[in-house]
């Protein structure tokens, strides 16, 4: 445990060194919020709310999926794929670890580092210029577990898109299709509430909400929370068992590249 | 310590023909090889490009899984007890880095010691030892991504050591070092297995590394196993010839073919400097020298032998 604990800690360190590439990332996610806001509030305020959204709901739909975002790093990562690409994995193959385990524990780190400069400032901007619906109190700690459950699940997800590099060899088309889907099915582009019942769901019935729309309904106050985290249990548990098992047939069939 | 007995490990190879066909080609990197080391033994395994040396390897640590054949490192079977296993080895692959590129060299140990759960104790007087003897004080504090290849080696070496481990293997360790990092490298290892009893087993393309450290030599080809055993004795069985070069202070009145065990005779210099080959099995060197004596004035003598390179290379001739 204190292996894993010390794993998260350098996973912090590592990406506390890139601080440059964090505030150009947070830089331009602002950007895209006041975009995404614009809009937003453009429409809302027009038609009146839509699916219970007004102004200060679309300012923390909005700001929170912005911060949420970089913390469970939608667009996927290839830092696996890159080492079974090029035979470096062997490394971390003869390590006295549980390679999916210290995988996770590095990228706790990572997000770690990231609510301090990715997902805390667009939230706290978006406190101050706009209208914003803070919760009961109570509903933070809720919050806290969703944000833990959807970065759980979304690594789960990554760690898969990342083990069929061992089988593929080359997963960008993959990676690609993922990239276009995903912000539509978790709840990033629009809120999953504004698509029509059968289509909501439908998500509902993946995996892809537990990554952004789960945390900002339950800081909204949409429906149960205890719903919400249990679709998010659910599908983080599910998805890391699929994983471990992709792991264990991994190391039996595959082959690691180079000599 | 190691235990290996007729391993196999194939590959499949694909090759895109079309949009959608492939042919698959059956690759045989290691091929039927034995290998039998004893706690304390320093092995080199040696062989040609592609020889299988990276692939026994990786079944010894574990990575991979052999198609066939029994394997046992440290008393446990590497592909179902892999992390009990890692626990008691320490590995190094010469073009693959096992730090944190963007860490500090010294916070790569430290969390090297957390994973491999080593005591305070041990874990601070091995780390002084080898910062000691590597000289790695001047760049604990230096991001590994900006070491120089010579630099993060003896990184490599001694986070390999952290955790103690009986068994150290090392895959190309002095690949594009230079001939003084090189030999640094040499005498560290050799103290190692000396001083510490720490069993090796070491692969390279350099035989130097073999000549300074290792007493034993297995060499393979396409996968089988050409030759094992001490290197003199390799030396012996691939040429059983050695040479004899005597310059003498005038040139002597008859040939020294004549001389008993020698089996020919070439001469230099006017006859000022003669080779004479002769074979281990019929005369030593003491008594052919005795033997030139009596004819000539010995001004000046040396005994050759082959080079291991040479030896290295005969024995790949052989197959
Ligand atoms: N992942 C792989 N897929 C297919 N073939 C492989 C793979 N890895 C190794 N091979 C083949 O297995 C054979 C042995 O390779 P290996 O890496 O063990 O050689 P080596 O002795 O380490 O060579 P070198 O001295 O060049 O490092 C080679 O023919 C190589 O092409
Ligand atoms: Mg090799």
């Amino acid at each position: 445990m204190r292996a894993y604990a010390r794993l998260a800690l350098a996973g912090f360190r590592r990406h506390s060194i890139y601080r440059g590439a964090m505030f150009a990332g947070l830089a331009t996610n602002v950007v895209f919020g006041v975009i995404r806001m614009t809009v937003l509030v453009a429409a809302v305020s027009a038609a009146g709310p839509i699916a219970g959204y007004d102004t200060a709901t679309s300012a923390v739909y909005v700001w929170l999926g912005q911060g949420l975002l970089a913390f469970v790093v939608l667009w996927g990562d290839t830092h696996l794929a890159e080492r079974v690409r090029t035979g470096d994995v062997v490394v971390d193959l003869y390590r006295p670890w549980h390679l999916q385990a210290a995988l996770f524990a590095e990228d706790v780190g990572r997000a770690g580092f990231a609510v301090l400069v990715r997902l805390v400032p667009p939230v706290a901007l978006g406190a101050l210029l706009f209208p914003f619906r803070w919760p009961d109190p109570v509903v933070l700690p809720l919050f806290a577990v969703s944000a833990v459950l959807a970065l759980a699940t979304s690594f789960a997800v990554r760690f898969l898109l990342n083990a069929s590099t061992f089988w593929l060899l080359e997963n960008r088309g993959l990676l690609s299709v993922y990239n276009v889907l995903t912000p539509v099915l978790c709840g990033l582009a629009v809120p999953l509430d504004f698509f029509p019942g059968w289509a909501r769901d439908a998500l509902w019935s993946t995996p892809f909400p537990a990554m952004i729309q789960a945390p900002i309904d339950v800081f909204l106050e949409r429906g149960s929370p205890w719903a919400v985290l249990a679709h998010q249990a659910f599908w983080a548990a599910a998805l890391a068992a699929l994983g471990y098992f992709v792991l264990l047939r991994a190391m039996r069939k595959v082959v690691v590249q180079g000599g | 310590m190691i235990e290996v007995r007729d391993l196999r490990r194939e590959f499949t190879r694909t090759r895109k023909l079309g949009r959608f066909r492939r042919e698959r080609t059956r690759v045989v990197a290691v091929d039927g090889v034995d290998l039998a080391v004893a706690a304390g033994e320093a092995v080199g395994y040696v062989g040609p490009n592609g020889a299988g040396k990276s692939t026994t390897i990786k079944v010894l640590t574990g990575v991979l899984v052999p198609t066939a054949g029994h394997v046992r490192v440290c008393g446990v079977d590497p592909a179902r007890q892999r992390r009990e296993l890692a626990r008691r080895i320490g590995v190094v692959f010469g073009q693959r880095s096992q730090l944190w590129w963007d860490l500090p060299l010294a916070e790569s140990f430290d969390l090297l010691r957390a994973v491999y759960r080593v005591p305070a104790a041990d874990y601070a007087r091995r780390r002084a030892e080898c910062v000691e003897l590597l000289e790695l004080g001047p760049f604990l504090a230096t991001p590994v991504r900006q070491l120089s290849l010579g630099q993060r080696m003896r990184g490599e070496i001694t986070a390999a050591l952290l955790h103690g481990p009986e068994l150290l293997v090392l895959d190309e360790p002095t690949i594009g070092l230079d001939l003084e990092s090189k030999e640094r490298l040499r005498e560290f290892l050799a103290e190692l297995h000396t001083s510490r009893g720490t069993t090796v087993l070491l692969t390279t393309h350099d035989l130097d590394d073999i000549e300074r450290l290792c007493p034993r030599l297995v060499v393979i080809d396409r996968g089988r196993v050409l030759a094992d055993g001490p290197l003199d004795a390799l030396r012996a069985e691939v040429s059983p010839e050695r040479v004899l070069v005597v310059d003498l202070e005038r040139p002597p009145a008859a040939p020294l073919d004549d001389l008993p065990g020698v089996v020919s005779v070439r001469a230099e210099l006017g006859g000022l400097r003669q080779h004479l080959s002769f074979r281990r099995a019929d005369t030593t060197a003491a008594a052919l020298i005795a033997a030139v004596a009596g004819r000539a004035a010995v001004h000046d003598l040396s005994v050759e032998e082959p080079e291991i390179d040479e030896v290295v290379r005969r024995l790949y001739a052989r197959r």
